[in-house]
């Protein structure tokens, strides 16, 4: 059963987003504007954007990531929806990895998707561009798990948005410095796979803590 | 796979039937925050029983539901559910509707998420039983607050009988046939060997059977 539930919630939360597709779209836009911004503000020297783009794409990625994180469980919340999930005799832990692979799939593809274009706006050429959108496939799930993580903790609170940033932000610096790092490897003629493997093994400890801890806090939330 | 006996030829509740405990409270205490709600509250929902939990505003009652649900824990005190009985129905408050669907894919998804029968003719056979059937491939957003909560009630008539209902003041928004709709509903799923758990500021209307009455107020903590 807990299957079906895990089916029916992804497929809500994607039908949602397609109806609402304004909204669905914001972090993708979102980090569109904030990436192809920064040319602008340091000059077009082509060498220095070129240094710059594994951590420009990465940075705005991750705060498009964050900034829609937010209401993840905020309109379940308010409406009842929540504890229609919890009351079903699902176990929390499946509503906290079916909301997070939704919103993996609403925010993180797109960014993947969209990532060769903004590597080519920076002068990457094929490899760096391959390692970032690779880098990018293993972190954005890290992104909505420990996004969704912070958003269960915070349910229901005033000023959410902030204690979001400020407990996330922390947490996804590793995969930050991991996921940049690969594509500097590689422009420096060095091998991603360290850096790829260790963002690996965080997207494998994140997939294994968060859900549980984002369980523990829906039900606290709830109570 | 509950026991049960062969009561469905008879119209008589007597015997072993009524008797099944679908849920009993005993010695139970609710904590909001640091205050005190009510304590020492016993009470039984038998197969075939409506309870009408009553109270004045702020004396528990939703906190008791969302308990009895397995939603908040207690404070104090022991509650058992008759696991055979399958998961409750709890409708609250709100109607956990999404504004961005359909009436009939609200209803679905709800179905879904708690193990009752989903599919389209099931849904829309209850939608119709709640008179919402010509609105149901509108969006929710368009429905006004009596038909919305029609909606969220039509995930009643899915449940299968010997379940137990959990109901936040369903009679609110409701008009006349609204609420006549619900009276029956409530009233043949207890004849059937289901068990309903309301609150309501007004009376229910309930005479057959009827309802037995919870009060939070005796119950109050000072």
């Amino acid at each position: 059963m807990s299957r079906g539930v895990f089916g029916a919630i992804v497929a809500r939360d994607l039908r949602l987003a397609a109806r609402r597709r304004v909204d669905a779209l914001l972090p993708i836009g979102f980090f569109a504007v904030a990436a192809s911004m920064f040319p602008f503000g340091v000059g077009s020297e082509p060498n220095l954007l070129r240094q710059l783009a594994p951590g420009v794409v990465w940075v705005c990625a991750l705060l498009a990531s964050l900034l829609s994180v937010q209401q993840l469980y905020g309109g379940d919340f308010a409406d009842g929806s929540l504890d229609q999930m919890l009351v079903g005799g699902t176990s929390a832990w499946t509503i906290a990895v079916a909301k997070a692979a939704s919103h993996w799939l609403v925010t993180g593809v797109p960014l993947v998707a969209a990532t060769p274009l903004f590597g080519l706006l920076f002068g990457l050429d094929a490899a760096a561009i391959a390692t970032l959108a690779l880098s990018l496939l293993l972190g954005t799930p890290i992104l909505a798990l420990l996004g969704g993580l912070g958003a269960a903790l915070t349910l229901g609170l005033r000023s959410a948005g902030m204690l979001l940033i400020l407990v996330v932000l922390p947490l996804t610096v590793p995969a930050l410095i991991l996921g940049a790092g690969a594509v500097v490897a590689v422009e420096s003629s060095l091998s991603p796979r360290a850096h790829l493997s260790l963002l690996g093994a965080l997207l494998i400890f994140s997939a294994l803590l968060a859900p549980p801890a984002t369980a523990a806090a829906l039900r606290i939330a709830t109570e | 796979m509950s026991a049960i006996p062969s009561a469905l030829g008879t119209p008589s509740l007597d015997g072993a039937l009524a008797r099944r405990a679908l849920l009993s409270a005993r010695e139970l205490a609710c904590r909001r925050g640091d205050r005190l709600l009510f304590s020492g509250l016993d009470f039984e929902v038998c197969a075939g029983d409506i309870v009408w939990l009553r109270g004045a505003n702020g004396s528990g009652k939703t906190s008791l539901l969302r308990v009895l649900v397995g939603l908040a824990g207690a404070a104090e005190g022991r509650l058992d559910r008759d696991g055979a009985a399958g998961h409750a129905v709890y409708i609250g408050h709100a109607n956990a509707l999404k504004d961005d669907l359909t009436a009939l894919e609200a209803l679905q998804f709800l179905a879904r998420l708690q193990g009752l029968p989903a599919d389209a003719d099931a849904c829309a056979a209850a939608l119709r039983r709640f008179g919402v059937h010509g609105r149901r491939h509108a969006m929710v957003r368009t429905l006004s607050q009596g038909q919305r909560r029609r909606v969220a009630l039509a995930r009643l008539l899915l449940a299968p009988a010997q379940s137990l209902w959990m109901l936040d003041e369903p009679f609110d928004a409701l008009d006349t046939d609204g609420c006549a709709t619900l009276r029956e509903a409530l009233a043949a799923h207890a004849r059937g060997g289901g068990g309903v758990v309301l609150t309501s500021h007004l009376d229910p209307g309930l005479h057959d059977p009827e309802p037995a009455v919870v009060q939070l107020d005796e119950v109050a903590a000072r």
